[in-house]
């Protein structure tokens, strides 16, 4: 594995610790000095985090993983009871725009690169384009082999249209030639016709030879044999028209006519000529000549099959792919990553396919994607990797996991969890209480997730973080209705206790506008409707309803609404009503309030009255006073009898 | 975290960082550029550091004035090309503010997560809403607001879970008609600007809808029409029922309300969206905007 140094870390400076997260390491400058050498410096440490998957941070590749998404969650979601031919129909599809999605990503990457003018960037750019081509090219073989599954016959024409595709070096050259005045006095004009010639594009080739032969007219009957030959090649029909058997009949005579032709001397004045002939029948030597343009040893591969065996079976595949690769590469250079990928496709090898391209890529995004397909595929035979989950699962889940840690992806891989049966949940829970939540709407889309899929104890925890981190900032309506949504009582607790702090403090409540409209959530614990209670006593005590004000007083205390610290407020509340000139409480009501101030003073022990300051007892003495008084005037109220 | 047109060329955009920030769109070369910004237009007032910045949530213009609420509760006036702000309502509310938008010139309406609805009159001084509406229930937390473009007292609120709150300003504390919507969060709701028998609402749940009143009078029973003196009737019945609005009938289901998913196979949250004219523009979480340019096709 590479060696990767940490910028700005210098382990002879300072010591340093590390620690693993869910995706990345912290490294941390502690205060040691390095060793040997005691403290280091009262300087303060530096934090360096080190990340590993540095794709999903390229602008650009954030749309393939976006759409990509899309099309997971559409395969997951199809309708596995179509059977047969309309299955792998559908299954074709959506490789297809997987390729697609690989395509317009490659075009944007293209156009960044063209455009970017720090040389650093234009060099990562150029390398994702030829990264993604690379992907685009082995998926498309591996659509053709495993999902759509081609067939003898119909197989050689799917690997004729991949190798078109895909080897385009020589695109610049055709254009060249063809849009020149007079292509077939083009230096290059063979080059071209070879070109065709080596993809089997028979028809093209033929237009540019008649260009040739109208300026050159001794060539005529030679051209006149060629063309023929060429326009008589028995290609595989993707139609049922003729068997395969028949093709095969069709395809040995015609190469004995074309040996003919060439064992005759029709083609010995012109060398050009003589050698398409030897193409057409299948030279090895011939074909390998034109090396340059060829460029891969697949594209040898694929032409080779063309004009010796066009009926090619899937399973005969592997012998002639090793053998071309011998003989394209001859010794000079060994197999890169590409070409063993490729090699492994051919001879069919999924698993070594699938383990390749996750050795020789960055990151999981195609491994992941490929893997589900073929697994939709029903092709991947489900042996358990040794820590349980199978293959396909486990990519998924690596996927996913490097999705989280970015600040906006995270939300495609909650869907991929969605989608692993066995051990989905459980990473989705770990990795959704560590998403920063920074925004009040972020934390909402959270804990939508969590309440869809059930997970309280994540919806229980996100609330109590949003409603601390309310608290703190002393948004006390918004901490409420953080507990509201969490149903969580002793939160609401807590909030109430810091608005009755607060109105100890300051003589007046902060945020009427909150506790005069708590509504029905007041019933969510026994503070806070105390809370609203004691707000609607102070109302009607300022709107002068002084007989209603001080029932609710009473019922606060009586019916142990109240909490015990606040009774004695309660009751110096109560004062000015007692003191008032017209009677408000009745007799019994009295009482009640006498009884309550005995319960407060008796509870305290001898030691606490001792140490009571002068103002308690000061103020219990004038209840004590008040009460008697009014108790006094109530009674010869009471007593009094109406009228005369 | 949201954004309007001041005037043809510039935009308001009211960032989570708690900054306010005034672009100005180039025609000719179609870009752009920060023309003004405010830092730090809401911030929270934390203990151990010293102010960091609040999301600003909600932004709303008037040219030249421009209103914002954030998650610090507070309402900030500014005005384009003045470096302070004009005014500043500090702890306005003691809860979020999620949304505003503007009754007549000098009324704004905010709407909070305590599921309150306030009217605020911006030429008085003292720094209390003038007028508070509260659904009943739960106090369910409203996302959104909008307010019929042509008759004022017509206000529509998006909730939490997903209801489509009708008010009506003029009468009663609280809402007209509850219309039971979305599964999750509504995000953004719009009257269309110039046909307003058409609303649009997002979700969290993925599914943009298109709220449809306009009644088609050749669409009613066909024995009314008999009669000369009757159709006449009728119909000047008809261009009555049409200004007092369909949206303030208490039975929806006495007038037809037809209600389309314009979106066919939702994945994740439509987080906003705007509507002029025949075009509808939104934007979802996966970080993909789509415009429709045949909305009344």
């Amino acid at each position: 594995p590479p060696l990767l140094v940490v910028p700005g870390a210098d382990p002879s400076a300072r010591q340093l610790c590390f620690a693993w997260g869910p995706a990345e390491a912290l490294v941390c400058e502690t205060l040691f000095g390095s060793r040997g050498t005691g403290e280091g410096g009262p300087s303060s440490s530096r934090l360096f985090v080190v990340r590993k998957d540095q794709d999903i941070y390229i602008q650009t590749l954030r749309k393939l993983f976006n759409e990509s998404h899309g099309i997971f969650i559409g395969l997951q979601r199809s309708e596995e009871e179509l059977a047969g031919k309309s299955r792998k129909a559908q299954l074709v599809q959506v490789s297809k725009n997987y390729r697609s999605v690989i395509r317009a990503c490659m075009e944007d990457m293209h156009q960044a690169a063209i455009s970017a003018r720090d040389p650093a960037l234009h060099s990562q750019y150029s390398t994702q384009v030829s990264i993604l081509s690379a992907m685009e090219l082995i998926w498309n073989l591996c659509e053709i082999l495993f999902v759509e599954a081609a067939a003898a016959g119909p197989l050689l024409l799917r690997l004729l249209d991949w190798v078109r595709l895909h080897v385009c070096d020589v695109d610049n050259m055709v254009r060249e030639v063809l849009s020149s005045e007079n292509p077939s006095k083009h230096e290059l004009f063979w080059n071209v016709v070879d070109v065709f010639v080596l993809q089997g594009r028979m028809d093209e080739a033929r237009h540019l030879l008649s260009k040739e032969v109208s300026a050159n007219p001794t060539s005529v009957n030679m051209y006149k044999i060629l063309d023929d030959l060429m326009k008589k090649m028995p290609v595989p029909s993707l139609s049922n028209t003729q068997t395969l058997t028949e093709m095969e009949l069709k395809w040995q005579h015609w190469h004995e006519e074309c040996q003919r032709y060439l064992q005759d001397g029709t083609f010995a004045s012109n060398s050009h000529m003589e050698s398409i002939c030897k193409i057409l029948l299948g030279d090895e030597d011939a074909i390998l000549e034109k090396k340059e343009l060829l460029t891969t040893w697949y594209h040898f591969l694929v032409t080779r099959l063309l004009y010796s065996h066009p009926t090619v079976k899937p399973m005969e595949l592997r012998f002639y792919a090793q053998s071309s690769m011998d003989l394209f590469l001859g010794g000079e250079s060994s197999p890169e990553p590409l070409d063993t990928i490729l090699m492994a496709a051919f001879e069919f090898e999924m698993h070594q396919v699938i383990k390749e391209c996750s050795i020789a890529l960055s990151n999981w995004w195609f491994v992941a994607h490929l893997t589900d397909l073929l697994d939709h595929c029903k092709l991947l035979q489900s042996h358990n990797l040794y820590f349980g989950s199978n293959m396909r699962e486990f990519l998924l889940l690596e996927y996913a996991s490097g999705l989280f840690s970015h600040h906006s992806l995270w939300q495609l891989g909650v869907d991929y969890f969605d989608h692993c049966p066995e051990y989905g949940r459980v990473y989705l829970e770990l990795h959704i209480e560590r998403i920063p939540l920074n925004t009040e709407q972020k934390a909402l889309k959270v804990l939508r997730i969590c309440e869809q899929r059930q997970m309280h104890e994540q919806v229980r925890s996100i609330c109590k973080i949003m409603a601390m981190k309310a608290l703190r900032n002393n948004r006390l309506g918004s901490a409420l209705s953080w507990s509201i949504r969490a149903k969580d009582a002793a939160f609401a607790t807590l909030i109430s206790d810091r608005f009755l702090k607060d109105y100890c403090e300051r003589g007046s409540f902060s945020d009427l506008d909150l506790i005069d409209n708590l509504g029905p959530s007041m019933l969510l614990s026994d503070r806070l409707t105390f809370l609203g209670k004691y707000r609607e006593f102070h109302r009607l005590y300022g709107e002068k309803r002084f007989s209603e004000a001080a029932r609710l007083l009473l019922m606060l205390m009586t019916a142990r609404i109240a909490p015990r610290s606040f009774w004695m407020t309660l009751l110096t509340d109560a004062l000015p009503l007692l003191e008032q000139k017209e009677v408000i409480f009745s007799a019994e009501q009295t009482y009640e309030l006498m009884r309550c101030l005995e319960d407060l003073t008796t509870g305290k022990s001898d030691k606490q009255k001792f140490q009571e300051d002068d103002v308690e007892t000061m103020k219990v003495e004038m209840l004590r006073l008040a009460l008697a008084r009014n108790l006094a005037r109530v009674i010869i109220k009471e007593g009094t009898l109406e009228g005369s | 975290m949201d954004m309007q047109f001041l005037d043809q060329e510039r935009i308001v955009v009211a960032s989570s960082t708690g900054t306010v920030t005034i672009f100005r769109h180039h025609q000719n070369n179609q870009t752009l550029s920060a023309n003004q910004r405010w830092e730090k237009a809401h911030y929270h007032v934390d203990q151990d550091t010293s102010c960091g910045g609040a999301a600003c949530t909600g932004v709303i213009c008037n040219n030249p004035e421009i209103v914002t609420v954030g998650e610090d509760g507070r309402i900030n006036l500014f005005r384009a090309d003045q470096k302070d702000a004009v005014r500043s309502i500090d702890n306005a509310d003691s809860s979020t503010l999620h949304a505003v938008t503007f009754l007549r010139t000098n009324e704004i309406l905010t709407v909070n997560s305590i599921g309150q609805l306030k009217i605020w009159d911006l030429r008085q001084q003292r720094n209390e809403p003038s007028q508070i509406f509260s659904l009943t229930g739960d106090r369910v937390p409203l996302h959104c607001v909008d307010r019929h473009p042509n008759q004022q007292h017509i206000v529509a609120t998006g909730g939490q879970d997903g209801m489509l709150s009708i008010w009506d300003i003029r009468q009663g504390t609280m809402p007209v008609s509850l219309l039971n919507a979305h599964e999750a969060e509504m995000w953004e709701v719009h009257f269309h600007p110039s046909k307003p028998d058409h609303l649009f609402t997002c979700s969290e749940d993925g599914s943009l809808w298109h709220w449809d009143t306009s009644t088609d009078v050749s669409e009613k029973p066909s024995f009314l029409h008999q009669g000369g003196r009757s159709s006449t009737y009728f119909s000047h019945n008809a261009i009555n029922q049409s200004v007092v609005s369909a949206w303030l009938s208490n039975d929806p289901t006495k007038d037809r309300m037809e209600i389309t998913n314009l979106i066919p196979n939702q994945t994740l949250s439509v987080n906003s969206l705007d509507v002029l004219g025949p075009c509808l523009v939104y934007g979802t979480d996966a970080e993909a905007i789509y415009v429709n340019r045949q909305l009344f096709a």
